[in-house]
């Protein structure tokens, strides 16, 4: 056989059936769930007479838009949201599929819960209506965002009708340097490539660097793949991998865990195998960046100037004039100048513990100058992990507000909105226009970042904090 | 899904690249457990002032292209969520093809569900179709998916790709679901294999 990379192989063992034009069913094998689109799906389901194929390969779990305060699980104040959380808790019921409601301490972010009641496997085929499921590649899982008829689709058939995507490669070489993260990977390389760049492929990222990061950090790498307009990024599972998901409560056990295993690592490229696009980056170059603009590939290390509109060509020209004139900037302004109203930490990308951990590293002692500071644990499992560690006193010694778990301000979908004109540094994943909150100004940055953003007030080198040089 | 066969309508220019699910229905409209009576609030913040008026210089405020059915569009349209909501709202509008030289991959999918054609085009065709929109009302493109070509206002006729099977699905109004459940056994197939190969998933 010809030598495959690992999305192939993948893709190899989930085609159901394969038309002659190449349009094939794929099978999917975890079909995560969220209140935001599926309740016309149920509704579709339930008006053609249909059943959920695969109960218990659907995992249910609402995120978007329930509150991040106590006594949620009691009452939630927006009509609209509520109904939409009563409407999934009514589709759980009805459709016998597994489900974490807002009173389980399991409940949090679906990409989140997932992984961590090991429903995302290594080699499995997983889709949820949400395009940030790319997350789950971090495990060797073929994963990606849906639509609403899709997930309609893989509710009734288990199957979803897909062409194949082209492979990318992106490696990133040697190690990082210090006060840089899985987070300044992930936006640098969507700054080398674009936000179209990945479109039309599914990426491998490989190299040193990303064999260095933990799983944590791998998931946050995965997470924004769809930012770079990727149907998907993957990682190839290793030792790493194992450990993480082993034990864990929907983890294979004994004999299953063996076999398992043994299949699990014949999950690599094959050496030689073709790929249609390839991007290197030096580990060694990647800076902790901020973004300054309205679109993710708006990327530039903390040392930088704000871009002028003529920095560019194209259609990118007005949108630069466009994104400068929303976000409040200047040409030639030091971005470690822009002062910063709101820091927010949290959502799929940088809400797990490993990232808790990392930005009360640098809060420890220290108060915030920010007008508010909030810290929204990925989980209900997380949060109570973080307080266990004491990592939640050193947040909330620090000036933070404490949450409860849900995707809050990252897409502002509940209470936790930006007012007009105020500016964040969130760790979140996308800046666009009216994000988080209408009017609102979004930097991107990672858990470290924006803990320095925090002390002082502005965006800030982290590494002028921990004492390295830049 | 309605079908989708030829098309003659006003076609709105948005040059703007990068216009994401955000821009198109904003998150605050997702709340909706129903498909329809999203049109109202599409592009709403690029749409309406904080208090609710009109923003005269909007292209779908404009007089000429209140009716539009077509957009002509920046770079990398629908970028971002994965909300079937910006479909949605573009369809209960009465936008039925958007064209740009690229796409998002789930906004992309997205709209073949529900019976609206996006067809990719290259710069130079984009850059002709955007000044031929530019000159309004009168000016009617003509979207014809069984020949599958785009006419401009004075009648210069350009070529489009599309995948064979959407083609086929779109031109009928082919629900995915129906078709799908043609080859269920192919899937207890696949699943009886699976079993065996794969007993942990």
């Amino acid at each position: 056989m010809a030598p495959r990379t690992l999305y192939d192989k993948i893709w190899d063992d989930h085609v159901a059936h394969q038309a002659e034009d190449g349009t094939c069913l794929l099978y999917i094998d975890r079909h995560l769930v969220h209140e935001v689109t599926s309740p016309q799906a149920f509704e579709g389901l339930r008006m053609s007479g249909r059943k959920v194929r695969a109960p218990e390969k659907t995992i249910a779990v609402p995120d978007h838009n329930v509150p991040t305060t106590p006594g949620r699980d009691k009452h939630i104040d927006n009509e609209e949201s509520r109904i939409q959380v009563e409407a999934l808790d009514k589709n759980a019921k009805d459709f016998a599929i597994n489900y974490y409601p807002v009173s389980d301490i399991r409940q949090g972010i679906v990409h989140i819960v997932g992984p961590e009641q090991g429903w995302t496997l290594p080699g499995m085929t997983v889709v949820c209506g949400d395009s940030h499921t790319a997350t789950h590649g971090a495990f060797g899982a073929l994963a990606h965002g849906i639509g609403t008829s899709e997930v309609e689709h893989v509710l009734a058939t288990q199957t979803l009708i897909q062409k194949k995507s082209k492979n990318m490669k992106v490696e990133i070489t040697g190690s990082l340097r210090p006060g840089v993260t899985a987070k300044d990977i992930t936006l640098s390389v969507i700054g080398a490539t674009g936000t179209a760049g990945g479109t039309g492929y599914v990426i491998e990222y490989c190299g040193q660097a990303i064999r260095e990061l933990s799983m944590e950090g791998r998931m946050t790498v995965c997470n924004m793949a769809i930012e770079g307009g990727a149907r998907a990024g993957l990682i190839a599972p290793d030792e790493k991998t194992f450990a993480y998901v082993m034990g864990r409560p929907h983890a294979p056990k004994g004999a299953k865990w063996e076999a398992a295993l043994a299949y699990w690592k014949t999950l690599f490229t094959d050496e030689g195998a073709h790929f249609d696009k390839v991007v290197t980056i030096r580990g060694e170059d990647i800076a902790p960046v901020v973004t300054w603009g309205t679109s993710p590939e708006d990327v530039l290390p903390i040392t930088g100037r704000v871009p002028a509109p003529e920095d560019f060509t194209g259609g990118k020209v007005e949108a630069a004039r466009r994104s400068l004139d929303y976000m409040g900037l200047v040409p030639g302004q030091k971005l470690s100048d822009i002062a910063i109203d709101t820091v927010f930490i949290g959502s799929c990308t940088n809400g797990r513990i490993e990232d808790l951990r990392a930005a009360a590293e640098i809060l420890k002692g220290k108060k915030i100058k920010v007008k508010r500071a909030m810290v929204v644990p990925g989980s209900g499992l997380v949060r109570a992990q973080a307080e266990e560690e004491g990592l939640a006193q050193i947040f909330i010694d620090a000036g933070f507000e404490w949450r409860l778990a849900g995707c809050s301000m990252c897409l502002a979908m509940n209470p936790d909105q930006l007012a007009p004109g105020e500016r964040c540094a969130a760790t979140s994943n996308r800046n666009f226009e009216g994000r988080q909150g209408r009017g609102g100004r979004t930097h991107l940055l990672s858990p470290q970042m924006a803990a320095a953003a925090a002390i002082t007030g502005h965006l800030t080198d982290v590494r002028d904090m921990m004492g390295v040089e830049a | 899904m309605d079908k989708f066969t030829k098309l003659t309508g006003i076609a709105a220019p948005m040059p703007l690249v990068n216009i994401d699910t955000d821009m198109i229905i904003p998150k605050q409209f997702l709340k909706t457990i129903k498909r329809s009576g999203l049109g109202k609030n599409l592009f709403d913040e690029m749409r309406y002032t904080l208090d609710g008026q009109e923003i005269p210089e909007f292209v779908l405020n404009q007089p000429a292209y209140r009716k539009a059915e077509i957009i002509v569009a920046g770079d990398n349209f629908g970028c971002g969520s994965s909300r079937e909501h910006a479909p949605w709202a573009l369809l209960d509008f009465g936008i039925r093809c958007v064209i740009s030289t690229s796409f998002a991959d789930i906004f992309f999918n997205n709209c073949f569900k529900n019976g609206i054609l996006p067809i990719v085009m290259p710069q130079e065709v984009v850059d002709v179709l955007m000044e031929d929109a530019k000159k309004g009302a009168n000016a009617r493109q003509t979207v014809d998916l069984e020949a599958q070509t785009v006419t401009t206002s004075d009648g210069r006729v350009f070529p489009f790709n599309v995948d064979p099977f959407r083609k086929h699905c779109l031109l009928n109004g082919l629900d995915d679901i129906g078709l799908t459940l043609e080859k269920a056994a192919s899937i207890d197939a696949y699943e009886a294999k699976a079993a065996s190969a794969f007993p942990w998933a």
